[in-house]
């Protein structure tokens, strides 16, 4: 009964979206509405790019623990960023149009992760634990090199990108919101038109394979698309961490199927409503600041624990 | 041959002599770089020189050698309790419990010693560090990259708890200062916790060949007559106590005991009670060659030893994953 379960989650979003905007308003209605409507389509925007490209990237690499943050993508991107700010100085990096600057950081992102993980992905995953652990290491290691880089930095020169680098979802970077959208809704409309074909490569590379699929081709394409998901995601409100890995196993438990159609669509509205309906009750019940990331990343890491011994006694 | 060859009491010797004069060269190094530009026979002939050589750039050089030191032989521990190469207190959730616990007496008592914050900063690191050895029992022997994954995300999610008690109190500044460790804010007064780690690490070799025999493992370790849960928990309450004295006085460096130990018993073998002494050397000298490179990648700012151990550290750990094969711990 997949579609009664679209159905549910969909209201539960809905009704997630519908609290974030009223609950707690007061004066101008017009005012209250474009200030939160602006926070809402980044909000959305993220929570689409999020769930699409963990759920890819664990049909990609044959796996449903690791997920594109636990492999530091988002940290390459950072990276990537001050690498940046670092080779063309503060007024090379200010002149630069955003957009402009957009495009450049996501191909350098789509390059580097392509050259570090399209490799070690398309061997296959003999060794689930070691990628693991070799992409959380990678992780802390971009953490580091970008932070010795923001060091190296003239602090005048890191004063003025600073705000851009660091976006949270309580200040969100809506300069690049209509470029987003764009991506990502373009983004999602591709990895639709694929969804038959990603159900084939969930079978395993031999498998797809023997079915006629061109593996390496779509492994490519898939992991293009994760790459420029994850560097929307990443600009708008900064690494999330654990984010998807709670949608993906959340999704997976609740759906219980393979096909890519529901799995994507399911995902994206649970990501909606643990993302939108956090922050209601974390700002407007709760009154909590801006924690709420931080309590994602606590739940997630549990979720991951639980999944790792689960994988391990099986 | 190989096993010969390596047993030769002259390469360590070797390995001693090379260490102590890298060594020797840094601390001249360390004592003599600073932001004050002055040479280090002016600074030792002015009165004001001699002031500021004794208050800040000794102590300096002293806090980086024992921090360094004791937190390699926190790590060699670590490894032998939990078996298995890739532990250290920055992969086992160590110093993110010292941290929270330094938080929670801080808020409940901010008037309270260093002396009371230290314990129960150290008794959170051992009862976060036991809990995680608990966890690690539970993981299936043939998987050992599961332990360091499980420990770092362990740590991960307490470091979330005490990031969110920090935010909601504005306390996160407090949290910055632990958990990232630079020396530039060591002076005279402010550092002598590290001579307590030092000596903590020093009471580690009288135990060093308990912990050899320990980590053979708890059935072969008893069936030697070791009483095995005395040497856990001596060994558990000394890497707590060096992780709580690192993360109160310079604040948590990850992977150097990591590093250090996988580095010294690749060419030394794993017998505690001869490598104990180089690893602490070795740990030493590689936190001190981590500070003064970073007072000097971007002089006269300084880039905090944790964050240039970070880089070099992370790239030790990925060549450790790559070149040891799967089998080997």
């Amino acid at each position: 009964m997949p579609d009664r379960k679209l159905l549910v989650l969909g209201l539960c979003a809905f009704l997630a979206v519908l609290a974030f905007m009223t609950l707690g308003a007061r004066g101008n209605w017009s005012f209250v509405l474009t200030f939160r409507g602006t926070k809402l389509a980044a909000l959305l925007l993220v929570a689409a790019a999020v769930s699409l490209s963990t759920i890819l990237f664990q049909t990609l690499s044959g796996n449903r623990i690791l997920t594109p943050s636990i492999m530091g993508f988002d940290a390459l991107y950072l990276l990537v960023q001050t690498g940046l700010v670092f080779a063309l100085g503060e007024f090379g990096y200010a002149t630069l149009l955003p957009e402009a600057k957009f495009a450049f950081e996501v191909v350098l992102l789509t390059v580097a992760a392509l050259a570090l993980f399209g490799s070690l992905l398309g061997n296959g995953l003999q060794d689930l634990f070691r990628m693991l652990l070799v992409g959380v290491i990678f992780g802390v290691l971009f953490r580091s090199l970008t932070s010795l880089l923001q060091r190296l930095i003239d602090p005048n020169e890191f004063a003025v990108v600073q705000g851009a680098m660091f976006a949270s979802f309580n200040s969100i970077d809506t300069e690049l919101l209509l470029a987003s959208a764009v991506l990502v809704l373009a983004c999602c409309g591709l990895a639709w038109r694929k969804r038959h074909i990603l159900d084939v490569m969930a079978l395993g590379r031999d498998q797809a394979i023997s079915l006629g699929l061109d593996h390496r081709r779509e492994l490519f394409h898939g992991l293009a698309l994760v790459t420029l998901l994850v560097a929307t995601s990443t600009a708008l409100v900064g690494p999330v961490a654990f984010f998807g890995l709670l949608v993906s196993a959340l999704t997976y438990e609740f759906l219980k199927t393979h096909r890519h159609g529901n799995l994507m669509i399911a995902s994206m509205l649970i990501a909606v409503i643990v993302l939108v309906g956090g922050q209601t009750l974390f700002e407007r019940v709760l009154g909590f600041g801006g924690s709420l990331s931080i309590v994602i990343e606590f739940l997630g890491g549990l979720v991951f624990l639980f999944l790792i011994f689960r994988k391990a006694r099986a | 041959m190989r096993l010969t060859v390596r047993r030769l009491p002259s390469s360590e010797l070797l390995w001693f002599a090379a260490v102590t004069g890298l060594l020797a060269g840094l601390v001249l190094a360390s004592l003599a770089i600073g932001a004050a530009d002055a040479g280090l026979a002016d600074l030792l002939q002015s009165k004001d020189g001699l002031e500021l050589f004794l208050i800040s750039r000794v102590p300096r050089t002293c806090a980086a050698l024992l921090a360094g030191a004791s937190l390699a032989v926190a790590g060699v521990i670590m490894q032998m309790l939990a078996r298995n190469r890739f532990v250290e207190p920055a992969t086992a959730g160590t110093g993110e419990c010292a941290a929270l616990g330094l938080l929670v007496v801080t808020m409940a008592m901010p008037s309270s010693t260093i002396f009371l914050k230290m314990a129960v900063s150290c008794c959170a690191a051992f009862g976060g560090t036991a809990v995680f050895l608990a966890l690690v029992q539970k993981l299936p022997p043939t998987q050992p990259l599961l332990v360091p994954l499980t420990g770092i995300i362990y740590g991960g999610v307490i470091a979330a708890i005490t990031t969110f008690i920090a935010y909601e109190n504005d306390l996160l500044q407090y949290l910055g200062v632990w958990m990232n460790g630079e020396f530039s804010g060591i002076l005279q007064g402010r550092y002598e916790l590290l001579w307590a780690s030092g000596l903590v690490a020093l009471a580690a070799y009288l135990y060093a060949d308990r912990f050899t025999i320990a980590g053979l493992g708890r059935d072969a370790a008893v069936g030697l007559g070791l009483d095995y849960r005395h040497v856990l928990i001596v060994g558990l309450g000394i890497v707590a106590l060096i992780t709580s004295f690192t993360v109160i006085t310079v604040g948590m460096l990850p992977f150097v005991g990591l590093v250090v130990p996988n580095i010294v018993s690749h060419f030394h073998g794993d017998n505690a009670r001869r490598t104990l002494p180089l690893v602490a050397l070795t740990g030493g000298t590689l936190v001190l060659a981590s500070d003064v490179a970073g007072r000097l990648l971007r002089y006269p700012y300084e880039i905090p030893a944790g964050t240039v151990f970070g880089v070099v550290g992370t790239g030790v750990f990925l060549w450790l994953l790559f070149a040891r094969p799967a089998h080997a711990r």
